[in-house]
């Protein structure tokens, strides 16, 4: 009997400990599942939240739609992992989510020691403060011995420490889990200011009991570009995510949308728009897609700018004038051409 | 003849120390002292309880559908915001979202109150077996009407769990996959082998002194870190190999209460009859063993069902982080205390009718060796 | 020699030999346990490398990338302070809201216990009341439902504060307290010595007063003479030497109060519901132990003509106290446990600042549990050493 029990125990120790599943690549993994796990922020409007039905919209949420539609060639397949700035990395390296669409800033040190792959940026941000007006502040610089709500485990965190360290002033962090539960901390007045990116700041305004009581400083005060992000050491994988966030500038740049797409793929002459939309070339199958990758993406989720006014606008920040606009209409968006 | 003496029969008590006039004499207004409290205590209570009879049952809303039903009597209680949320507070976001298919959280619910019902009655029979098969096949029956995919239901992923139903489910996982591991540890601190007393010492008393909420950290975090590349488990499951852990070294107590209370006797006898180790364990002592336990392992479920409501800061959407997710909504913003009371009214009838089924356990079993 | 060898059973071979399984087992657990340990040690350090992180303990002399706010003994330095330093003050933070939270408790705890047995019915229906409440509800619960759906809501901000004698303010940013500053060394030193000679006087009056009862059967009224010496030969020392202490005000700044001594909202409401939901233990901690007198004792004291107060001090409370005592002591050890659940509340202790944000800066997840779980067993294992040794001492003699 006793033999039995070691047996026993050392066999489930072993399976327990020893049960590596090879994986294959990314992209067969997912087809063989027949839906996306997309990792993303639970809560915060215009980049991924959930609506009244329980549907996740913004244009966070929309990459993980994009990439099921030219992946799966249904945009509906995506389960979607709600997941803590803290967990983030370590549900995408451990295989937990594919792909992470999660309001994540690209920097040297994510991007060379974690183990992770940016795509490209689908939005660009920066770090501003929130105040509530009768305190009068009118600048950043007037925040010296502010009480500061913010979210831990972000980058938000040092840049806000290394702001007020260069410029010699003193804070008070109150630092929350979630980004619902620091916003609420700022509304019942837990802190006089709220620090996050300014898109995160604009759609937590809105959310306020009084939006009107609260008014977004002008300083930025650092560089956050935001994007969607796969583990290293998955070519094909990273390939495809970056070319799905491409396509959908890429398309925009064209003037294909969602509406007029079957329209151009039925009888567009321009040879860009017949590649793009898999008409021409053998775009698609370059990155182990089918042709008609880019198609599905625009017919069912839309091009960038569609993604935009939907989620973003909405919010208040305007596209026009800003980084986020195309290049050839003085942004920074540029991607490279399908060819 | 003697006479026998007949007493004259009793006078009744007076009328001050019967009825609702003694009662109170003797209860309330004793002595000064007593007089001054009592006056002292009701003052109180008449501060509290209009005000809370008020505003949770006559000022409050409960009908509507949207917030200017509670807008428009705002001294009281916003009961509408629950009752528009209800199956989302209940059973998570999937079945909020599809309250069509709630009937399969509530199946399994009834099923577990009807069984738990059987296993109370004090005169059932075959309580043992029913005991058994509750703890092995309820599970799956659950799993399979909540997950769906079993029975060819729309699937509810772990992930989309939430509400009640996963404090329950939390909690339950945790206490019955703890039992097990407690009762091998428990025999292992009272062990003659002095190797195996020291590792079951060590692993009861590490458990013991590191708070729940560090050991959630570490399931959440850490987990993922402690295999190779590629094992990976849901959020789900990662809260529950903590909880699990967790919970064995506080069951292993209990059950250790157990055994030291089994007479020595008892191993004698055994020992007599010259049983192995294990079938003097498994056939004599255990059964004796595990039945004094009964109390304290309920009275340390009780624990860990309050304390699931921890997993609420790893991002899992319990009862409690529900309710207060619910209560952040753009929807309904500023009813936290309706959101808050909510959730404590559920966790204290669960909790409150446990301790009171423990203790009542407690008095039936003391049959005294 | 031969009749003796046929009654001795036939030897047992030896894998049924108990010693000899006692040992292969011991061995196997240690095999396993050690290969378990080192399989998961191993796989985390390669894991971490993967992701950039070299575990080790050099990351403690760095400088900590962000801000502490609330350190009231060790001073925080932004851009000087070191990841250590950060440790420490989570340290010093659990240790401040533990210490509060363990007098409150015990203050409360012992009311409710006795108000419980109270003979008035409807005082102990209000503590038996209580303490259902309290206990079967979530602790987590209860301190988010105090913070943000009580304290924060309804108390006023800062500029209107709700204020006693202008010293002493109340907001939602927390409690701020005049804080003793020391103006002349020399006359504070006086005071302190002064006090220190109030407590030897009042031991020295005590154990004369326990001497002349234990002779004379007289008794003193120790209690309030003591008190009355520790308080005014201090203040009257005080007076004399001029006022050498002065109070800092707190002083409303441009967002919050400033100087003084600050008690933040978090702390606060920590503080608050642990000291709440404690209290609901200890209650029934203290009505356990008073009941587990023996009811002779009370009927003996009350023989020998003790009064209603001398039985309970004198009789029923040193033997009531070798029963609430340990339970009590295990009820600190968790109080000092559940403060970690301070990350809901944004109160900077140890899981909140080293396990959370320090971890999740650096990384090195190993070290920072590793560290922390350090501290929860140290605090652990002293306090099942008081208890033993507590447990020793006060053992019955029997006779």
């Amino acid at each position: 009997m006793n033999t039995n029990m070691f047996i026993k125990l050392i066999v489930t120790a072993g399976a327990l400990l020893l049960s590596i599943t090879a994986s294959a690549g990314t992209l067969e993994d997912v087809k063989k599942r027949g839906h996306l796990v997309c990792g993303v922020n639970n809560g915060v409007p215009g980049f991924s939240a959930p609506d009244d039905k329980g549907r996740m919209q913004g244009i966070d949420a929309d990459v993980c739609y994009a990439t099921a539609a030219a992946v799966l060639g249904d945009a509906s397949k995506v389960e979607f992992t709600p997941l803590t700035a803290k967990e983030r990395f370590t549900a995408l390296s451990s295989g937990e989510v594919d792909v992470l669409s999660r309001n994540t800033t690209h920097t040297l040190h994510r991007d060379a020691a974690l183990g992770l792959n940016f795509t490209y940026y689908n939005y660009i941000d920066g770090q501003g403060f929130m105040v509530k007006k009768d305190l009068g502040v009118k600048r950043a610089l007037e925040l010296d011995g502010a009480a500061i709500c913010i979210q831990q485990g972000t980058t938000t965190e040092l840049n806000l420490a290394d702001y007020f360290r260069a410029n010699n002033m003193q804070y008070k962090p109150i630092g929350y889990e979630t980004a619902p539960q620091t916003r609420d901390g700022f509304d019942k007045g837990a802190c006089d200011v709220l620090t996050s990116d300014k898109s995160q700041l604009a759609a937590h305004r809105t959310e306020l009991k009084d939006p009107t009581s609260a008014i977004i400083l002008p300083e930025t005060i650092s560089k956050e570009p935001l994007g969607p992000v796969v583990r290293q050491g998955d070519d094909v994988w990273f390939n495809i995510v970056k070319w799905v966030v491409y396509a959908m500038i890429n398309a925009e740049e064209a003037g294909i949308n969602s509406r007029n797409v079957d329209k151009l793929r039925e009888n567009s002459d321009d040879p860009n728009i017949k590649r793009i939309l898999g008409v021409e070339g053998e775009m698609g199958k370059n990155l182990q897609l089918s042709n008609d990758w880019a198609y599905n993406i625009i017919k069912q989720v839309g091009n960038y700018g569609e993604s935009y006014s939907r989620n973003v606008e909405p919010l208040g920040l305007a596209r026009k004038g800003s980084v986020n606009a195309l290049w050839t209409r003085g942004g920074v968006l540029y991607a490279p051409p399908i060819r | 003849m003697a006479q026998q003496h007949q007493p004259m029969p009793d006078l009744p008590p007076p009328i001050t120390s019967t009825g609702v006039i003694g009662w109170m004499r003797q209860h309330l207004f004793s002595s000064p002292m007593n007089i001054i409290l009592t006056l002292l205590s009701l003052y109180l209570l008449s501060i509290i309880i209009p005000g809370m009879i008020n505003w949770a049952l006559l000022d409050a809303s409960w009908t509507g559908t949207d917030r200017s039903a509670c807008e428009a009597n705002p001294n009281g209680a916003c009961w509408t915001f629950i009752n528009v949320r209800l199956t989302q507070i209940l059973f998570g976001l999937y079945y909020g979202q599809h309250p069509d298919q709630a009937w399969r959280p509530i199946t399994a619910f009834v099923m577990l109150a009807g069984l738990i019902g059987l296993l109370t009655l004090p005169r059932m029979r075959f309580k043992a077996w029913l005991g058994i098969g509750t703890i092995v096949f309820y599970p799956l029956i659950a799993f399979a009407l909540i997950h769906g995919e079993w029975l060819g239901l729309p699937v509810a992923n772990s992930s989309q769990w939430g509400g009640l139903m996963l404090t329950f489910i939390l909690a339950s996982i945790g206490i019955v996959a703890a039992l097990p591991l407690g009762i091998l540890l428990a025999l292992g601190r009272r062990s003659e082998m002095p190797l195996v007393r020291a590792f079951s010492v060590t692993y009861i008393e590490f458990w013991r002194g590191t708070p729940l909420i560090t050991v959630l950290f570490m399931a959440s975090v850490m987990l993922p870190l402690f295999f190779p590349s590629g094992v990976d488990f849901d959020k789900v499951a990662r809260a529950i190999i903590g909880i699990t852990l967790f919970q064995s070294a506080y069951t292993a107590e209990a059950i250790r209460g157990g055994l030291q209370a089994i007479p020595r006797g008892q191993y004698e006898a055994a020992d007599a009859l010259g049983l192995g180790y294990w079938k003097k364990m498994i056939f004599i002592i255990l059964p004796q063993a595990l039945k004094i336990s009964i109390p304290g392992i309920v009275n340390s479920f009780i624990e860990l069902f309050k304390d699931t409501s921890l997993v609420s800061i790893i991002g899992l959407l319990d009862l409690l982080n529900m309710a207060q997710t619910a209560s952040r909504s753009l929807e309904w913003k500023g009813y936290d205390v309706e959101a808050y009371t909510f959730a404590a009214m559920l966790f204290w009838i669960f909790c409150y009718g446990m301790s009171r089924y423990s203790q009542h356990l407690e008095k039936s079993l003391h049959r005294g060796h | 020699m031969k009749q003796d060898t046929k009654h001795t059973a036939p030897a047992t071979p030896w894998h049924r030999d108990p010693a000899v399984r006692a040992l292969v087992f011991q061995a196997l657990l240690v095999l396993v346990v050690a290969w378990s340990l080192g399989t998961i040690f191993s796989n985390t350090i390669t894991n971490l490398e993967s992701r950039g992180i070299h575990t080790g303990f050099d990351f403690l002399d760095e400088v900590a990338p962000f801000a502490v706010g609330f350190s009231p003994f060790i001073e925080f330095i932004l851009g000087e302070s070191t990841y250590w330093d950060v440790f420490l003050i989570g340290i010093q933070n659990t240790m401040i809201v533990s210490f509060l939270g363990i007098i409150a408790a015990t203050l409360l705890g012992f009311i409710i216990g006795i108000m419980r047995l109270s003979p008035n019915w409807l005082v102990s229906k209000i503590a038996s009341v209580y303490i259902e409440t309290f206990r079967n509800i979530p602790l987590l619960l209860q301190i988010m439902f105090w913070n943000f759906a009580i304290f924060l809501p309804t108390l006023p901000g800062p500029r209107q504060s709700l204020s006693l004698g202008e010293s002493l303010f109340l907001n939602n940013r927390g409690l701020y307290l005049p804080k003793p500053v020391v103006e002349n060394e020399a006359g504070t030193w006086v005071v302190v010595i002064s006090a220190i000679a109030a407590v030897i006087a009042c031991g020295v009056l005590y154990r004369w007063a326990r001497r002349r009862k234990d002779q004379t059967g007289q008794s003193f009224p120790i209690f309030s003479i003591s008190l009355l010496i520790i308080v005014l030969l201090p203040m009257t020392v005080y007076f004399i030497a001029g006022n050498p202490i002065a109070a800092e005000l707190p002083e409303l700044k441009r967002f919050n109060f400033e100087g003084g001594m600050q008690m933040p909202l978090p702390l606060f409401s920590l503080w608050f519901a642990l000291t709440t939901y404690t209290a609901a233990f200890i209650g029934e901690t203290v009505r356990g132990g008073i009941l587990a007198v023996d009811h002779g004792q009370t009927e003996a004291a009350n023989s020998l003509g003790l009064r209603r107060g001398q039985v309970l001090r004198l009789v029923v409370i040193p033997q009531a106290l070798r029963v609430i005592i340990p339970p009590t002591i295990s009820q600190f050890l968790n109080l000092t446990k559940n403060s970690s659940l301070a990350v809901a509340v944004a109160y900077e202790e140890l899981v909140n600042i080293w396990s959370g944000i320090a971890l999740n800066q650096t990384g090195q997840a190993l070290v920072i549990i590793a560290m922390t779980i350090v501290v929860y067993e140290t605090l652990s294992l002293a306090t099942s050493a008081i208890l033993n040794f507590y447990n020793a001492r006060i053992q019955l003699v029997e006779r």
